[in-house]
Order: structure tokens, then sequence, then C-alpha cells
């Protein structure tokens, strides 16, 4: 039987890149992909005639520029074109835009609050320092600070050079940054309400966590380090939707000689002899490899592809520790032609961007209340895109594709877990909160498809429909992410690897997980220690 | 600013638009603050040589205005300047600086007294938010009346004859960053001698809706005097020549800064005199106490470099290796006759009678090249004519 030198688990984005990366170095990969497509949550997809779907991930800012380039992604179909802006609508009927060009952002800013137009600044200046900080740390392998191995020790010294680059009030003000909530972080340059939490919403997307928790400015921070060629903090849409990004990253892997095998779901990692033998489908079929490398979450592939006689106890206990709470929906609604928004202009470029209608931190607070107590929020936030104003491959002329991330969604409910009716009646909440804003809404929608943590999980593989396959918080990031110890993408077992978001610099579509992961497996290879 | 120019136009209009649009033949535009500024009416060394021979005009409404009031106004900025405000009487102007608490420059501007309780601070960035957190414990209300001024600057020898001729009674007297106030068919029209050319020269500010009326009579009574609009480019070069550092040019204003290692003192801009350390506490004051003891990083100077070719953005180095400094803003000075340039050195280096070189690269028909021009550090201002300080202001 053939030996592969490297099989992936999971056709995701980080999977794809990190098995991408081996093939060009010269490695046979086999990419193992249980649905019947590929992309993970990088994905596309038609379930409406005509209507092209981004089904889980919606907008593109984190994938590595040098990774699009290392892999000459735009060859293999890939293009990200920024939008221009963003805006929160009110009950009253006004709102509130961002805008690509500075001057139009801050007198928007001056019309709800002038004094918070000229504090814009010193606000942007504090995010583009820890943007500056941290953005050189996301494909480098974490050094592990116990470590004297000469590879850490060059990590930490840069780690720490950069930190005293940032001078005295930056070093102050770092420390704090990544420990502090985003209302703290928000009230040292803003008062008007609806100014802070025009900018609240990054930093609660995708986390267990309100505007009030510590640790929720740097969940913002990882929403802005990301860069749309070289505009950093900025967004846009994969020409094609998300799943665009996969298939040129399949492209590239294809183009190396590497293979993408659907329908192959995993039942488990095969270890012989303390090391890696294959891996074993849910059809029984063994596939035997040098190296496997899991692109599924810290706690699937410990607890579920691995058996946990092979691991260390204390590894098992962690994955079981791991956090890696769901808090998101997401709707995906074919429309028949583009609504209304009570008092924006239809002309505003800002709709071609995000848009939401949580009006004031508490109502953050409120909303992640109900996610606590096990219900659905009553008042969720949304980050709600058209994308089709941008990209006219997404629908029939004239008709739009509405994509509607919805946060807070519990994994479990109070009453039981989740069922269809629930998820129905949990699609009905957003659509008629959003029909106050917008009355032409329902009138519109052709089809819709309603995705709760259940869904997320069964469909994409997602643990409790965590997006960032885990919890960005400090204590999971950097080299405690996923576990101390494990952070450099190995697990105890020869031959054993992690490549998913799960891993540093963690989730949202940046490929820098797998890129790094690729980088240590190649070196393992190379060196033969591991083979 | 209306409502509906919201996501419309990304560029404002100033009040002078209506006239500076039909004028602008170059259709050289830039902004500034958020307006449509000219960069270039007509051509650049014609609008530059009126101000060193004539009288020009320039739109500086887009100023930032910050007016501040309350029973503490004077206490409140003495607080916030690094200068005594206690000093300046009603009906003056001073240039100011102001810092933050490590002493690092926010921004330069100049502050109006116009009453006992009411002063006018005008800049090129925006400080509302420091300004008004800086007011908490005062008795000072701080607003913005940026968009409430229209302003021109009226400078160049010829600039007092043109107001005579427009007939604003004893403006001959007016003493350099002296305020005096007129009317303008029943609006007050404020004319203070200040300006940004290092020339004879006055501002001109009235309420927005007497903005065009302003401009005409300015222009009817300039028209045997060469009265000339310019644009910011021809500014630029004059500010160059008169020493003028420009925020965000020749220094990073400190809150806008991602660097703050790249913030820098009222020492190392040369504005050591601007510091009063005698006038009781101000915010930065501790922190500039102890740079004078240790001394500042760098310094900003003016330099006379070889050659005419302007050494914009070059690198500053002493000796053949030894890199010192850098060029903030530079030109070629039609007045002067000298290459000129405005230049960060690290303070070491900043009182080298010798050995500085500026790499300058010239691209000559698709061919660069690299020289080596040899720099004096001299005083600034490049230019400085005594009509600038003369009072009764001169005719010519």
């Amino acid at each position: 039987m053939k030996t592969h030198d490297v099989i992936v688990i999971g056709a995701g984005h980080n999977g794809l890149t990190a098995a991408a990366y081996l093939a060009r170095a010269g490695l046979d990969v086999l990419v193992l992909e249980r649905n019947p497509y590929i992309g993970g949550a990088a994905v596309s997809r038609e379930l409406y005639p005509g209507f092209t779907y981004s089904n889980c991930s919606y907008v593109s800012s984190l994938m590595r520029p040098e990774i699009m380039r290392d892999l000459d992604l735009p060859r293999y179909g890939l293009q990200i074109t920024p939008f221009r802006g963003g805006l929160t609508m009110t009950r009253d009927g006004d709102y509130i835009a961002s805008y690509r060009d500075r001057d139009m952002h801050r007198r928007e800013i001056a019309r709800h609050s002038p004094r918070d137009a000229e504090s814009y600044d010193r606000y942007s200046a504090a995010v583009m320092r820890q943007c500056r900080f941290i953005r050189p740390m996301l494909l480098e392998t974490p050094p592990d600070p116990t470590s004297l191995l000469p590879r850490d020790l060059r990590g930490l010294w840069r780690i720490g050079r950069a930190f005293r680059d940032l001078g005295p009030a930056g070093m102050y003000e770092t420390i704090r940054f990544w420990t502090m909530s985003m209302a703290d972080f928000l009230d040292q340059y803003f008062e008007n309400d609806l100014v802070k939490a025009h900018f609240t919403g990054s930093s609660i997307i995708g986390t267990g966590l309100g505007p009030r928790s510590p640790g929720s400015a740097y969940v913002m921070l990882h929403h802005h380090m990301g860069e749309v060629d070289g505009t950093i903090g900025a967004w846009g849409y994969a020409r094609g939707g998300m799943g665009a990004i996969s298939r040129s990253l399949a492209g590239a892997l294809e183009a190396a000689g590497g293979a993408i095998r659907t329908d192959a779901p995993v039942a488990r990692v095969i270890v012989r002899k303390r090391r890696v033998a294959g891996v074993a489908l849910e059809d029984g079929e063994e596939i035997s490899a040098r190296a496997v490398v899991s692109g599924m979450d810290f706690r699937r592939t410990v607890l579920q592809a691995m058996e946990p006689g092979d691991l260390p106890a204390g590894l098992v206990k962690a994955a079981r520790n791991f956090k890696i709470r769901g808090s998101s929906g997401k709707l995906n609604i074919a429309l028949d032609g583009m609504p209304t928004f009570r008092g924006v202009p239809a002309d505003c470029p800002a709709l071609a961007g995000d848009l939401h209608v949580t009006e004031t931190i508490e109502e953050f607070e409120r909303a992640y209340d109900d996610w606590k107590n096990g219900r659905w929020s009553r008042r969720p936030y949304v980050d709600l895109m058209i994308p089709s104003l941008t990209d006219p491959t997404m629908t029939p002329p004239g008709k739009h594709y509405m994509s509607i991330f919805v946060q807070y969604v519990p994994p479990e409910l109070a009453d039981g877990p989740w069922t269809s009716e629930k998820r129905d009646a949990f699609g009905r909440t957003v659509i008629d909160m959003l029909s106050e804003y917008s009355p032409d809404l329902k009138d519109l929608i052709l089809h819709m498809e309603v995705r709760t943590p259940r869904e997320l999980e069964e469909e994409v593989g997602l643990t409790e429909g965590n997006i960032f396959q885990g919890e960005l918080t400090l204590d999971q990031l950097m080299f405690n992410r996923p576990a101390p110890g494990y952070a450099q993408y190995r697990l105890p077992v020869r031959g054993m690897y992690m490549c998913g978001s799960s891993t540093h610099p963690g989730g949202g579509v940046m490929g820098a997980p797998g890129a790094n992961a690729a980088r240590e497996i190649i070196a393992d290879l190379r060196a033969g220690k591991r083979a | 600013m209306t409502a509906g120019a919201r996501h419309e136009a990304p560029l404002l209009k100033t009040p002078f638009h209506p006239r500076t649009a039909v004028l602008n033949q170059a259709k050289q535009w830039g902004r500034w603050a958020g307006y449509a500024t000219v960069a270039c009416f007509t051509e650049l060394a014609h609008e530059y040589f009126a101000i060193r021979h004539a009288a020009t005009l320039f739109d500086v409404s887009p100023m930032k205005k910050y007016r501040i009031s309350g029973t503490d106004a004077e206490r409140y900025l003495n607080r916030l300047l690094t200068r005594d405000v206690r000093k300046l009487r009603t009906d003056r102007v001073a240039y100011a600086v102001w810092c933050n608490d490590d002493g690092k420059v926010l921004d330069d501007g100049t502050v109006f007294r116009l009453g006992e309780k009411e002063v006018l601070l005008m800049a090129q960035e925006r400080h509302l938010a420091w300004l008004q957190d800086s007011a908490f414990g005062y008795d000072a209300t701080i607003e913005d009346v940026s968009e409430a001024i229209a302003g021109l600057a009226l400078q160049g020898p010829l600039s007092c004859t043109v107001l005579k001729a427009m007939e604003l009674d004893g403006i001959a007297q007016l003493k350099p960053f002296g305020i005096a106030r007129f009317d303008l068919s029943g609006t007050p029209l404020t004319v203070s001698r200040t300006g940004y050319t290092g020339d004879l020269g006055y501002e001109l500010w009235t309420e927005p809706d007497k903005a065009l009326e302003l401009w005409d009579r300015l222009m009817a009574a300039g028209a045997l005097y060469r009265l000339t609009p310019i644009g910011s480019r021809a500014l630029d070069l004059a500010r160059i020549e008169a020493g003028f550092i420009q925020a965000n040019v020749d220094f990073i204003a400190a809150d806008h800064s991602v660097r703050m290692t790249r913030q820098r003192s009222p020492f190392e801009l040369g504005l050591d005199w601007m510091v009063d350390f005698d006038k009781g506490h101000f915010v930065g004051r501790r922190a500039l106490l102890r740079e004078r003891e240790t001394g500042p990083r760098y310094r900003l100077v003016g330099l006379d470099i070889e050659g005419s070719k302007p050494a914009a953005g070059a690198l500053v180095y002493y000796g053949r290796a030894r890199q010192v400094g850098l060029v903030t803003s530079a030109a070629w000075s039609p007045t002067a006759k000298r290459n000129i340039a405005l230049a960060t050195l690290q303070a070491p280096f900043a009182d080298k009678t010798d050995g500085l070189w500026a790499e300058i690269y010239v691209n000559k028909e698709l061919k660069w090249e690299k020289t080596a021009a040899r720099c004096r550090i001299v005083t600034r201002p490049f230019f400085d004519p005594p009509r600038r300080r003369a009072t009764p202001a001169p005719d010519f």
C-alpha cells in the first residue's frame, strides 16, 4: 500500500494552506475532506439557483498576503475587493457610518460628537500601534518562553525588541490593551454611546465575551490586524464568495502535485509504536502516511480523532478544558431585489459594507446576557453584509445576496438542545428585528438558510460552532494556544501535527496556522527526526 | 458643512470656493482638513514671486479654530501651553506649542487674545478632544468655531498698501502680532498682522456669509497692486524660507504618532524659547525639566546645502557613512538664492560646523544620480526682510 508523506485532515483553508506548502516542498500530500465539497468554513455554495452564498465566513482581511504570494493564489482565481465602509442604524431612523475617506469618516462621527470625531485619530493610532506589534508574529511559530533552544530565544528576543520599540508609554499601553475590555478601551477615546457602539462589534464577533469582558479589546485587534493590499484593518470580498479562497488554495495544491479526496471522513489517526502510521476512514479504509496534520480543532483532534491512550493524560485534560464556546449563528438570504433601510440614502457607499443595528454597549451586554442564560439574544448583534453590491458574480442581475452573522447564539439552549423549530424561531427573531429598519426586507426573501451552532458543528465540524476553533482570550493565545507546551503545531506522538485555527495565531480566514504548521513539518521531515 | 454633503462630497468647499474655483486655471486642488484647497491657480513661480514682490491672497478658512472662553480661560491656557499666556494682552497674538504629559509636542499654533475671558486658538491639526479633556476642573468652554470664521491671508510687501486702498483706517500702525477690528458693511472684520510667509502680511477674519464680499473688496482694492491669489504650493515655499515648521511634515503630532519614539519635544524642534519654566505648572513641565538636564535627543535645524537641487527627504550624513538625520522640508529659495532645508539631526551633530552631507538623488532623464552635497547649519529664517517687523508698515 502506498505511503503518503503527509495526510491533511480537513480541506478547510488552513488544511489546504498547509497542504499547498507541503506539496510545493516536494512532499506527497493527500487532503481528506468529509464533506462532498472543500472549503470548511471558507466556502461558497449554491443553495438556491443562481445565488452563491458565503455560508460561513463572509469577508476577508486576515488572509496573509505572504501566503497569497507564496502560493500564487491570484493565478488560481483569488481576488479580494475592499469595500467602502459600514454603518450602524438607529431606531430613530438615523445612522453612523464609516467611510474609507478619512475626512468623510470624521465628519460623519462629528454629526454625533464633534469631540469624538477629533479623538478618532488618537484611537486609530493606538489600534495601529497594536497592529504593528502583533503582525510580525502572525507567520512565526510562537517561541516557548520556557525554552532555551536558540530558535525560541531568537523569537523571544524579537518580541522583546518589538516591545521595547513601543517606548515607555507604548509598553504600558500594550500590557493594558491585551487584558482590557473593549468598553474600557473605547472609554479612553470616545464619549458618545452610538460612536462607541459603532466601533464595538469587532470586539465580540465569534466570542463568548461581552464588550465589558476583559480580553475583548484583543478580539477587536484580531479583526483589525489584517489588510487588503497594504491597507491595514481593511476588509474585502473574495470574488465568487469565500469559497474562492479555498478553491485557489486547492488550485495551488493540485498544481504542486497534491491531491484532495472529498467524501472521505477520517474516523481516527492510526498510531503504531508511538508514531503516526496513517488514518482510518469511517468506512474502514486505511491510508498510510509518515505524518498526519489535523485541520480540525484541538478538541476534535485530541478527543475524537486520536486514542486517549496514545497521548499524555494532561494533554487530554487540556483539550477537554479548551475554551471553545459557540456564540454565533448565520443567516444566508437570497433577495429578489435591494432592500431599503430607513433613513439611509440608497446611494450611501457604506451600504456596501458591514451594517449593524446595535446602538449602545448596554445593548451588546444585554444580548450577551441572553447567551449566558442559554437563549439566543432577543435583540442580537448582527454583522449584515450585501456582498452582491460589490461582487456581480454572487447573484443574477438585480437580485441580491444578504449574509447576516448573528451574535449571540448559544451552542445549547436552556430548555434543551437545538431543534429545527427552534432554529427557525431564531431566524424569525433576526428577521423581525431587521424589519424595523428595513420594512421591505421580508417581502424580498426568496430563500433563507439559518445556521445555529448546531449546524456549524454538524456541517462544518466546528466544535460548538465556535468560528475561531477556540476562544481568542489571552490564556489561549501565543505560546498557550491551544495548550501550554503544544503551541509549535506538534502533538506528542511522532508525526502528528495540528494546523487549524486552534493553533497560533488563531481564527479567521488567515491561513497563518496552516503555513506555520507546514514550515514545522517540512523542517521535521527534512531533519528526519520524526520520519 | 451641510448634512446633505455627508457622503456625496468627500471634500467640502470653503466660503471662498465660488471665487477660487473660477480662478483656478491650473485645476490643481489639494486637501486640507477636509476642504478642497487650491494647490496652484496658474503657475508656481508667478504665485511665489507675488508673495515676495507684491501682494497675495490665500484662503486659510480650513484652519482649525477653537474658541476658549470662561473665567478660567487664561489659567486654562497657561497650563495647556508652554508659554506664559498671562503676558499676552488683549488684541495680541502669540505663536505657541502645547505638549502632552511626556513633554512631547501635540501641535503648534497661534493664540489670539480677543478679551480677558476669550481666546482663539488656531492650529493645523485637530485637538478638540485634548482641549476639552484638559478643561476638566476649569471654568473654560472649548468650542470648535472653525466653520464660523472665514479667513484670508493677505501677504507680501504691498499688503498694507492694499488694505489702505480698502480704507481700513490706521492699518499701517498695526504692530506685528497685533489685532485690529473693522467693519465690513455691518459685520465685524478682524485683521491680525500675522501670517505664514515670514513677510509683511495680514490675516483677515470674518463671517462666512461675508466671505465673498471680503474677497471682492480686497481684489478690487488690490487691482492696481498686482494682488494675486495663490495656492498652497507657493505658500509652502515661502514658509520654508521663513523657517516655519509644519505639523506632520517637520514633526509628527504626538497624539497621531503610531511609533511613540517619533514624538518630539519643543527643545528637539528648536523651540526652546517657547518654554517658560518660570510661569508655574504647565503640561509637560516635569518631563521638559528633565530633558533640560539630560539634553534633547534631536535638534531641528536649518541647512544651507551646496548646489541647487532641493534635498527633500534626503538623509543627512556626518562624514561618509554615519547617518545622523533627515531633511523634512527643502527648497531652492528664489529670494535667498540658496538651497535651503529644515532637517532633524541627532543632537550631537546639530553643532557640527563641518562634515555634514545630504544625500540627494536627481533624476536626469531617467538616470538617477546620487550626489553628496555639503550642508552648513544656519540660523533661521533663511529670509527675513525688515518690512516684516516695521511699524508703520512700509508701502513697498
